[in-house]
């Protein structure tokens, strides 16, 4: 089923408890420098919502925010009605036992071999038989088309394949929200296009409720339900991929279009670059 | 005169700010070690990768330290008529001294940056961060193991150090110098007590609980990036042998 067979959900009223990821009114600054500044995004059980924009602004820290990694300054982030930054450390593990995270570079533990990986949560939470452990590692490693890598060191994959390994380790404790930080960042066609289908279908197998993070406009366009634009730490733009490319703000244009020119500066605030061209000055 | 008098308020503050961090790390560790202790496997893994992978280059510099003792010795011992005291003198130098604080140098550049380095690449790499995010705390998963590994593993290897040297000790004076080897062996005997042997088992395990907390703290606590984790390597060697030195004055002058 492609976005385009789906039903919008933009400004469709939801009710509150279909909503499992509500952020409402956050703020939060690195060094005085605010990244969000009253962000609203609430995200809808057993969908994939996708969190779009430009470099820097803050998508990262945003799942960091859902996964209670940071806090934030104001505002609230409600993981299925909980509030994360009043959680305590061992509510904060409960909570993240029905979460997975994929990593924009897999993060897998480069000690351990790609069973032993995908194993990992398994063992740390689990006292399930060895040979039960087996089938469901397996079982996870077949449905990322890797059974047959299990016995190979995170060092003899391709930045794909490890992307794979690393979202078999995310749903091996069956999460009920699954977050992707960049799953397309840097990969080949074809990998692009099996991570694509296979954040899809997890998400309409299980009933996962996917979150995935990622400027690549098409690739998202094709798997999301709905999708959120960030911009200056604020919520620029929201719903179907259809509705976002039909938005008349140029800044939602600029960014899904790909333009140089628009709202949204390509360069870094800068000198006149003929004056410091010429200026003769040294250095930068 | 007034901005270095801030510049140097500054560093102290820093410098206290730190120690305070290093202060309830060591605490965390300390309430996380009995839980940690149970952990076999775990455990087993990192005393072989802090204690075996030392091995080598411990008895290597083991059986040279020894050889260098057993020539100085020689050549001092000489002087005054007394040869046949070498082996009780090489045996308390190598147990009281050298054997816990050269071993613990020598952990220090190899097992204790590689655990800087390993932790510090794991943060690098967001491995800290995907164990947080699947519910796994780092500290005992992954700093408690090999700082508990690294303390176990430092008074065995001073112990291979000592007997090592020791065999070179007696290679020099023995084979070489001729000294009688009932003489080398008795005098060595008679000299060495339990008490000496406590010395040398008590500084192994201070320098190794030191060498190995400074180590998971730099690594724990470096920068996420090549240059962060580099400079975690190199503190962790500084700091493992100032540390090293001043704990061997204070066990020294403690316990003569």
């Amino acid at each position: 089923m492609t976005s385009a067979d789906r039903p919008a959900t933009v400004g469709a009223v939801r009710p509150a408890a279909d909503n499992v990821v509500v952020l409402r009114g956050v703020h939060y600054a690195v060094d005085d420098k605010p990244v969000f500044r009253g962000l609203d995004v609430s995200m809808c059980r057993g969908s994939v919502t996708a969190i779009m924009g430009p470099s820097g602004t803050g998508k990262t820290t945003l799942l960091r925010l859902i996964t209670g990694q940071i806090k934030a300054d104001a505002g609230e982030v409600l993981v299925d009605g909980l509030e994360v930054a009043r959680l305590g450390r061992l509510d904060l593990y409960a909570l993240r036992r029905r979460m997975g995270m994929l990593f924009q570079n897999g993060a897998l533990l480069t000690d351990l071999d790609v069973f032993e990986n995908v194993a990992f949560p398994l063992r740390e939470h689990t006292r399930l038989p060895e040979s039960l452990l087996r089938i469901i590692v397996l079982t996870k490693l077949h449905a990322v088309g890797l059974r047959g890598a299990a016995a190979l060191m995170p060092q003899q994959l391709s930045g794909g394949m490890a992307r794979r390994v690393a979202l078999a380790r995310a749903i091996v404790m069956d999460p009920e929200i699954l977050i992707y930080d960049e799953p397309f960042a840097g990969l080949d066609p074809i990998s692009m296009g099996v991570v694509m289908r296979l954040i899809r279908s997890l998400n309409e197998a299980l009933g996962i409720t996917s979150i995935v993070v990622s400027h690549d406009v098409r690739e998202i366009a094709q798997i999301a339900d709905e999708s959120y634009l960030l911009s200056e730490g604020q919520v620029v733009a929201s719903g179907s991929p259809q509705q976002l490319r039909d938005h008349p703000s140029p800044i939602v244009k600029q960014f899904m279009e790909g333009l140089a020119d628009g709202p949204v500066p390509f360069h870094y605030p800068a000198p006149d670059y003929r004056e410091q061209l010429l200026g003769g000055g040294e250095g930068a | 005169m007034r901005a270095v008098a801030g510049e140097f308020l500054q560093s102290f503050l820093s410098f206290l700010e730190r120690i305070g961090r290093l202060a309830r790390f060591s605490f965390q560790l300390l309430a996380l070690t009995p839980g940690g202790l149970l952990r076999g496997r775990l455990l087993i893994e990192q005393v072989y990768n802090a204690g075996a992978l030392s091995l080598v280059i411990i008895m290597t510099c083991g059986l040279f330290v020894g050889m260098v003792l057993g020539l100085q010795g020689h050549e001092l011992l000489q002087r005054f008529g007394s040869v046949e005291m070498l082996g009780s003198g090489a045996a308390l130098t190598l147990l009281k001294e050298l054997g816990p604080v050269v071993t613990a140098l020598l952990f220090a550049g190899r097992a204790g940056t590689a655990l800087a380095s390993e932790i510090g690449l794991m943060r690098a790499t967001d491995q800290l961060s995907a164990m947080e995010i699947m519910a796994v705390d780092p500290m005992r998963r992954v700093v408690l193991p090999r700082f508990l590994g690294g303390a176990i593993a430092m008074p065995l290897l001073t112990a291979v150090f000592v007997v090592v040297g020791i065999y070179g000790v007696q290679l020099i004076g023995v084979q070489f110098f001729g000294i009688d080897q009932g003489q080398f062996w008795s005098q060595m005997r008679g000299s060495v007590e339990l008490r000496d042997v406590r010395e040398g088992l008590v500084k192994g395990v201070a320098f190794g609980v030191a060498c190995s907390l400074i180590a998971v703290y730099e690594g724990y606590h470096a920068d996420p990036t090549a240059e962060g984790v580099g400079r975690a390597t190199t503190r962790t060697v500084v700091i493992s042998a100032v540390v090293t030195l001043l704990l061997d004055y204070i066990l020294t002058a403690l316990m003569i």
